[in-house]
């Protein structure tokens, strides 16, 4: 540490030599940071570009049609019944149905995790899910896959009729990846309402379900459907643990229990074995576009959540 | 009585769905644990695996998900440190913040896998890095970045407003403050923010499929040339990690012990993984001790 008197002579010039280096010194730190962030930006206008501009070469250079591309339920992409079709819409299909279902399943068990930890028993209550819920966040997808497959499908296939792969399983196995999702932004919601309001709900003589069902979760619904929507977006993303457990068909499936397939599943199946370059390359790019395009809407969705949750 | 009746019946469900969901978790990894703990030994977490024939292991793929983790962290967390500090300090309310705040966000929804066909494209195709370690690293550090910035915001956020203030009081540049007076108190939930962030980052698959690869080259372990394709620190190798292992032998597997080796190798993730969050409590409070005057965690 440099002291004042230590410099006796020269204390103007010694002075502004201290103030440049204070100067300096924040001017780095500030570029740096900056460029830290500006990198950021970098990043996913390239991550947009470099997808959309593999994405739209199936329509503009294969010359696929948007709409027989999203609405053509026929996916035949070497052509083994004459001209190759690419028809995405049973993958479409399949991610939509999974991930609706699995917010189905999942959000009244998160709901009511977040309504035992805050408003059942907050003190042991929170002790005990918190934990459990973290870990549930933690565990790999790979794992989740592992197991719906060697526990859920085998399961699935003796209970009900079909081959235990599908829609169902995928469903299954999602709901709870996204369990934590949902349970983690309900129960934040949940533990910074007012207190006042519970209270005086109470204090009208309300039972604690009359009160948790007309005052708090009327209160804290917009919160729970950012959570919802969170969720979902994590499992119309999810690939690999999706993919072990749904059977890869690439068809519209008529059960639940039925092989089916989803844009994740057929983009991790495929991409390895096509050519880079080639329409049926191009078509599954089309389809991570297509996902891009997903996570788009599900951030706006939350947006416009929170703007009205602020209200 | 009939509001009575109903409030004990919500209350009812509602614990049932709650214990419910204990019961997944301590079945789930029960099982795994179960499943998967009889077939770790020593030579199952050493040796290399065996594509037809029994008796295969998991030694490079777990080298390989360990090496790659700490490739991913020496370049996230001088930018996730960066871009959060950015946005903690020195951000100013307006139009430009709110687009970074939206990039982080869109960032940290993209689906993994259009991640790592990114990654595909411009890291091992258009770059020429090929599969490898580096493009697998760089490709985590962008999964994972947005988690990183914003752990930093928080931390630094979460730092008492009087202690900038006597920084500033001294005359200290507002840099230094940062380093000096800032950083050392945000340190302990950067670091457990951290540790967690790698826990995901250690289970991540779909990313790294078609960036670092699905297959490992014969390592020998007693070449320690970083440039050396047999190498095990060399970062420009294939390498296929622990996850994605899991996956392959699940989907492809030809060795007749696959489903062991795969209950095995998940066993070895969710182990590591619950070690990750231990660890991340851990040392958080330790560092909390060290680097402030306070005895407890606030």
């Amino acid at each position: 540490m440099k002291t004042m008197d230590e410099r006796p002579v020269q204390v103007g010039s010694a002075r502004s030599g201290r103030f440049k280096k204070h100067h300096a010194e924040d001017l780095a730190g500030r570029s740096y940071t900056f460029i830290c962030v500006a990198l950021l930006i970098v990043i996913i206008i390239s991550i947009v570009f470099f997808v959309a501009s593999k994405g739209l070469s199936t329509f503009f250079r294969d010359g696929v049609s948007v709409s027989d591309f999203l609405f053509g339920s026929t996916w035949d992409p070497e052509g083994n019944q004459g001209d190759p079709v690419y028809g995405v819409l049973p993958f479409i299909f399949g991610s939509f149905a999974t991930s609706l279902l699995a917010a189905l399943i999942a959000s009244p068990l998160s709901i009511c995790a977040s309504l035992f930890m805050t408003e059942i028993v907050p003190g042991w209550g929170k002790k005990l899910l918190q934990p459990v819920i973290e870990l549930l966040a933690g565990i790999p997808s790979v794992v989740y896959g592992f197991v719906g497959l060697t526990v859920l499908v085998p399961f699935l296939r003796n209970v009900f009729p079909g081959q235990g792969i599908g829609i169902a399983a995928g469903s299954l196995v999602l709901s709870v990846m996204i369990l934590p999702t949902i349970t983690s932004v309900a129960t934040d919601a949940l533990s910074s309402l007012p207190r006042g309001l519970k209270e005086s709900s109470f204090a009208l003589g309300a039972t604690r379900w009359q009160t948790i069902s007309r005052v708090i979760l009327p209160t804290v619904l917009p919160s729970i459907l950012t959570g919802i929507v969170l969720g979902m977006a994590r499992a119309f993303g999810e690939a690999l643990a999706v993919q072990m457990v749904i059977g890869n068909a690439p068809h519209i499936p008529r059960s639940l229990f039925e092989s089916a397939s989803t844009l994740t599943s057929v983009i991790t199946l495929d991409m390895g074995n096509t050519v880079m370059g080639s329409a049926h390359n191009d078509a599954l790019w089309s389809m991570a576009l297509a996902l891009m395009f997903m996570t788009f809407i599900f951030v706006l969705l939350v947006r416009l959540l929170e703007r009205r949750n602020r209200i | 009585m009939k509001a009575k009746l109903t409030d004990k019946i919500a209350t009812f469900f509602i614990v049932f769905f709650a214990l419910l969901i204990v019961a997944v978790l301590v079945g789930l990894i029960g099982f795994i644990l179960v499943r998967g703990l009889g077939y770790i030994n020593w030579s199952f977490l050493t040796s290399p695996p065996q594509t037809i024939r029994a008796g295969g292991g998991i030694g490079p793929q777990l080298f390989n998900s360990l090496f790659l983790l700490v490739l991913t962290l020496i370049i996230t967390i001088p930018l996730g440190l960066g871009a959060g500090i950015y946005m903690a300090e020195y951000a100013k309310p307006g139009k430009f913040t709110s687009a970074i705040r939206l990039v982080v966000e869109v960032l940290s929804s993209f689906p993994s896998i259009v991640i790592g066909l990114f990654g595909m494209l411009l890291i091992v195709n258009l770059l020429g890095f090929g599969f490898s370690l580096f493009s697998g690293a760089v490709v985590l550090t962008i999964f994972n970045l947005p988690l990183m910035v914003r752990i930093t915001e928080q931390a630094f956020r979460s730092v008492p407003k009087e202690q900038k203030e006597a920084g500033l009081a001294l005359g200290l540049s507002k840099w230094k403050i940062i380093t000096s007076v800032l950083f050392p108190v945000a340190l302990p939930s950067i670091v457990t923010g951290t540790v967690l962030a790698s826990g995901r980052v250690f289970g991540e698959a779909a990313a790294l499929l078609y960036t670092a690869g699905m297959s490992t080259p014969r390592l020998d372990f007693t070449d320690w040339n970083p440039m050396s394709p047999t190498s095990p620190i060399n970062p420009f190798r294939p390498a296929e990690t622990l996850a994605v292992h899991i996956w392959k032998i699940n989907s492809e597997g030809l060795a007749p012990d696959a489903a062991q080796i795969a209950a095995g190798a998940s066993a070895v993730l969710v182990i590591l993984v619950l070690a990750f969050n231990l660890f991340a409590r851990w040392i958080g409070g330790v560092l909390y001790k060290a680097l402030t005057a306070s005895k407890r965690m606030g």
